[in-house]
């Protein structure tokens, strides 16, 4: 499954109200580090499947990200039933990113 | 079985890398994760020769990477775990695969200093920061304070002050150690206060930054700051943490023997990782030569 472009708009029903858990990457053109995990997160997409939902947040085009706290690009939050489980933030390998989300699905 | 792999991906490990693959030697560099240096983090770098108006840090970083590949050097985007450096051919380990190279260059750079007081560490990203250029946006109209005196806290107040609506740099000494053309935009950014002969002793807020404890040095006294977002720069520390048999200096740099080698034959450094003193880019692209120069030479001694 494709990474999705979550927006404002559309957070309350594909975020807030998504059966399975979600992940959200919180992004801008303009920040490095968030072009190289960019590629990471559609990877992570394809390879979680249904397990995962997993899209992009353009923090330059939406506001929702002060709601959660974000303060810095790029983060990246689990969502599960409407909560934040779990904030990762700054650029990592693909690695270290499988290995929390691996944890977290796994409960 | 690779001739040189530099483990790193800043200026010193890219032009090194240059340098090995234009020397015909297969080359790999374990680039990491978040592969580029520091340079990734920061905008305009005004003082690397060659670009009279400038170039961002990525894009810097980048045309270096392309240079690199241009000859032939291999890139693995994974993060080094481990060396094996007891004998050749050397063994180094990224992502639970091992690579195998006849020579190493260390060029893992070094990562920000954090100021390790409470609230600090459970805040990054939630208001506590070490990259104006990075995160200064999500500041825009608010209150930020910038901990460090040297160029990088001035660059860091200096970025800062085209979002915040006050920025506040406090430095533990009495003047700063800034370049003096740094010191003087500062001085005359309107925007910006200075505090001297101060630390942050602890930062607050729930989940995000709500203000700092801040003492002064010669009262003793301790006051409290209502900010949205604290900035620290007061220096990097150089990463060597995963290398077991690599000798350090007093301070935890590598410690460089001869020309750019390390304790073991064959094991070379280039750039932050051991250089404590001069810190540019240009040095470290410098140092990253001259490593693979020595490299390349070492490769080329008749063994016993």
């Amino acid at each position: 499954m494709a990474d999705t472009k979550f927006t404002d708009q559309n957070f309350q029903e594909e975020v807030l109200n998504s059966k399975t858990p979600v992940l959200v990457d919180f992004w801008a053109e303009w920040c490095a580090p968030c072009r190289i995990v960019g590629p990471i997160v559609e990877e992570l997409a394809t390879e979680y499947g249904a397990k995962l939902k997993v899209g992009k947040l353009n923090v330059d085009e939406n506001q929702i990200a002060g709601k959660y706290g974000v303060m810095s690009i790029p983060s990246l939050l689990v969502f599960k039933d409407g909560q934040v489980i779990k904030t990762m933030v700054g650029a990592q390998s693909k690695d270290n990113f499988k290995k929390e989300l691996d944890r977290i699905l796994a409960n | 079985m690779y001739d040189v792999i530099i483990i790193g991906s800043g200026p010193a490990g890219l032009t090194a890398a240059i340098y090995t693959t234009r020397a015909d030697l297969k080359t790999l560099v374990i680039a990491g994760g978040k592969w580029g240096g520091q340079l990734q983090l920061t905008t305009l770098v005004e003082n690397f020769p060659g670009f009279p108006e400038g170039i961002q840090g990525p894009d810097l970083m980048l045309a270096m990477r392309k240079q690199a590949e241009k000859f032939g050097a291999k890139f693995l985007e994974e993060d080094f775990a481990s060396a094996d450096f007891s004998k050749t051919p050397f063994k180094i380990t990224a992502s639970d695969k091992t690579y195998e190279g006849k020579s190493v260059i260390i060029a893992t750079g070094a990562d920000t200093k954090w100021l390790g007081v409470p609230g600090e560490k459970e805040k990054i990203g939630r208001g506590v920061s070490s990259c104006a250029p990075c995160d200064g946006v999500f500041f825009r109209n608010k209150n930020v304070i910038v901990v460090g005196g040297g160029d990088s806290a001035m660059e860091e107040a200096l970025v800062l002050t085209k979002f915040a609506s006050s920025v506040t740099i406090i430095h533990r000494k009495d003047a700063f150690k800034a370049s003096e053309i740094m010191q003087k935009r500062v001085r005359e950014n309107p925007k910006v206060k200075i505090i001297f002969n101060s630390e942050v002793t602890q930062i607050l807020g729930e989940s995000n930054v709500t203000g700092v404890k801040i003492k002064n040095n010669l009262t003793n006294q301790i006051s409290e700051m209502p900010i949205d977002g604290i900035f620290v720069a007061i220096g990097h520390m150089p990463n060597t943490g995963r290398f077991k048999d690599i000798e350090l200096d007093e301070q935890g740099f590598v410690k460089v023997h001869g020309h750019f080698l390390t304790n073991k034959d064959g094991v070379f450094v280039a750039g932050d990782v051991h250089d404590a003193h001069y810190k540019q880019a240009i040095t470290a692209a410098g140092y990253g030569c001259a490593a693979a120069l020595e490299a390349e030479k070492w490769l080329e001694m008749p063994t016993l």
